[in-house]
């Protein structure tokens, strides 16, 4: 099963027609993701990736079309605080979204628009999701993950594809894989994603990934301690980063003694969370 | 991005904070004819983009022109923090009853904008933070709509602020909401602002730093980066739209992906090295962009090794291998080069690759600690 999304989850891709769109969008059609259309304003009534998919002017339309309740967005930076308040109007229940670079005031309002329309977001500037063969909506390889019993969730990218090799290379699976993305301002956060992997059934343990910067993973470290009974393997990213240096994310910045590795990692080991020295060793320190 | 005093102060100018009235000056006779046309008593003050200006010795009183220009002698070219003054602003001296702090950031625990403000304003603002919460005044402002005159009275009732300068603080406070919104800026503070000897409320100094993210719509910033506080490489990074930041050691690392990267510089001090930078060469990097990355780690002497770790994604595996093929064409590189390569693409990739002459690693442990040993001995 897994949270969030599975083999039933029909998706439409905003920003279709472009070239990581297309290239994207045909990694999930080859996994098994329902990508029902596609959405590129003025394109409307095109068929792309060899006539399998829609494309459609709206989301509006394209949900109404096709019965689809999420939607991913891959569409360039300027256009992506629009493309998810549409989504937020179109009816889709989960927006995934890949676009790195939104301001921060833009993601305050967007944001603010989606949880008074009660829609969840993941992202932006995230990898998406992986329910290992079932779905997969994002950029996350399919073919590094096998399923299984752990949740993962993620601050980082390619990290976290690291974390899923590293399970898969000792036959450990996943149920769901989420990165929820590196911006300050965001959708789901650690905690709301650790709630749903205590809540879903499947899931016996789970892996959190974080990196420096901000106090996220410390209100994780807080929340697991107080309201989860799985047990929780991570590992920090950024050990070895001077303070004061902004390293690529806009919220990997140590600022004022607040998020530093040594402090994530110190509030985590008190909330009982087994630490791993770097990302290959956490399959080790997971239950067999 | 950060923005000198003088370009904040004009920009809060523009939107009804009232401000003294100074021009900007590169020479002590510049500084002088300024201090000349203002008349009176000036402030001459060293516009570098860092904080403690004035502890440092970057802010002095002039009495006349002649003065002015002594200031000026004084504080040009100095050092302050590593930055060296190349502009200073004359301003009219200001006689100060009392120093308020007001500035706008984005509270991204709240998701929304907060305003702050304390009648303990001015050089010791972080002091106060940490010795008396108390006098901080905190309101958050829903980002859907803006500051509302409600927000602004609370501030007012919330510092003490005498009645009579109610209306003029409600100017001030929308004036810089506007400034922060209409500027993209992560912070827009004005800090003195004080009360003068005449019973008026008045923007001393100001500082902006406007997110990078939306430069994108505000070429005009783009314009004023003040290029002389950052590495030349870092600058040549960014114009590659990469992540590169100069580090101490002797492993250059080339990665996809900031969590990835640091990780990467984890592991290498983990098995005994130092990483030279931190590189990112972000989401969907093609050939071109990876030969630029791979000039940049180069052009640091201090580098040994190079490692690079592609997990591809959204990067494709084989893109990567022609930018380095590419790259290595023309730069014909001599440390020792380690790769590992793995995720989208990255068999084409490799295939790609197998002709060159590079040290090759299945697992980050692996490609870390045999980048650790090449550097050892290509020392």
């Amino acid at each position: 099963m897994g949270i969030l999304a599975d083999k039933n989850t029909r998706v439409v891709v905003q920003g279709i027609t472009g070239r990581e769109g297309m290239f994207h969008s045909e990694r999930m059609l080859e996994y098994g993701t329902q990508v029902v259309g596609g959405v590129r304003p003025g394109k409307g009534g095109e068929w792309v990736l060899d006539g399998k998919v829609p494309v459609f002017d709206s989301v509006k339309v394209a949900v109404d079309a096709t019965g689809a309740d999420c939607s991913m967005i891959v569409v360039p930076q300027s256009a992506a605080p629009d493309a998810m308040l549409e989504a937020a109007d179109s009816g889709v229940r989960l927006i995934i979204c890949l676009t790195e670079g939104i301001p921060i005031q833009d993601m305050m309002r967007v944001r603010a628009y989606l949880d008074f329309k009660g829609v969840q977001l993941i992202g932006p500037n995230c990898p998406g999701l992986l329910t290992p063969g079932q779905t997969k909506i994002g950029i996350i390889p399919g073919d590094i993950a096998i399923p299984g019993s752990i949740g993962v969730v993620s601050r980082s990218g390619t990290l976290t594809y690291e974390v899923l090799a590293a399970l898969k290379q000792v036959g450990l699976g996943a149920t769901t894989c989420v990165g929820i993305g590196g911006d300050p301002v965001k959708g789901l956060n650690y905690i709301d994603v650790l709630q749903m992997f205590e809540d879903d059934p499947l899931t016996d343990q789970v892996v959190m990934i974080g990196e420096i910067g901000g106090s996220d993973e410390e209100k994780a470290a807080e929340f697991i301690s107080q309201s989860m009974t799985k047990p929780v393997v991570s590992f920090i990213a950024g050990q070895s980063a001077p303070p004061g240096k902004r390293m690529g994310h806009a919220g990997a910045i140590v600022e004022g003694g607040e998020g530093s590795a040594a402090d994530k990692i110190a509030a985590l080991k008190k909330a009982g969370v087994q630490m791993a020295d770097h990302p290959e060793q956490i399959p080790d320190l997971l239950r067999k | 991005m950060k923005l000198h005093e003088y370009i904040s102060k004009d920009i809060f100018a523009k939107y009804g904070v009232p401000v003294p009235k100074g021009e900007i000056a590169a020479t002590p006779e510049e500084a002088g004819k300024i201090a000349k046309k203002l008349g009176g008593r000036v402030v001459v003050k060293a516009q570098v983009l860092v904080g403690g200006r004035g502890k440092a010795g970057g802010v002095k009183l002039a009495a006349d022109p002649q003065e002015a220009v002594e200031a000026a002698k004084a504080i040009l070219g100095m050092d302050i923090k590593g930055l060296t003054v190349s502009k200073v602003l004359i301003a009219p001296a200001v006689e100060i009853a009392t120093e308020i702090y007001l500035g706008i950031t984005n509270d991204r625990t709240a998701r929304q904008p907060v305003i702050i403000a304390s009648a303990a304003g001015g050089v010791d603002i972080e002091e106060v933070a940490k010795t008396n919460p108390e006098k901080i005044i905190r309101v958050h402002v829903n980002p859907l709509l803006g500051v509302q005159d409600y927000n602004i009275r609370d501030l007012a009732i919330g510092i003490e602020l005498d009645r009579r300068l109610w209306d003029s603080f409600h100017t001030i406070t929308k004036g810089l909401w506007e400034a922060y919104h209409n500027s993209d800026a992560t912070l827009a503070e004005i800090n003195p602002l004080v009360i003068d000897d005449k019973g008026q409320l008045l923007g001393i100094d100001g500082k902006m730093v406007i997110d990078d993210s939306a430069l994108y719509r505000h070429p005009d910033f783009e314009e004023l980066r003040d290029l002389s506080a950052e590495e030349p490489a870092e600058i040549e990074a960014r114009q590659s739209d990469l992540t590169y930041i100069k580090l101490d050691g002797e492993i250059g690392c080339m990665v996809n992906g900031a969590g990835l990267a640091m990780a990467t510089m984890d592991i290498i001090k983990l098995f005994g090295g130092e990483p030279a930078n931190f590189l990112d060469i972000g989401g969907g990097a093609n050939a071109e962009k990876v030969a630029a990355a791979l000039r940049i780690i180069l052009s640091d002497p201090n580098v040994k090794a190079v490692l690079f770790n592609i997990f591809g994604g959204i990067t494709r595996g084989d893109e990567v291998a022609k930018g380095i093929l590419e790259a290595m064409d023309t730069l014909k590189p001599t440390v020792p080069m380690v790769i590992r390569l793995v995720g989208t693409n990255a068999a084409e990739g490799r295939a790609l690759l197998a002709e060159a002459n590079m040290i090759t690693a299945e697992t980050l442990a692996e490609a870390a600690q045999k980048a650790v040993e090449a550097a050892k001995g290509s020392k």
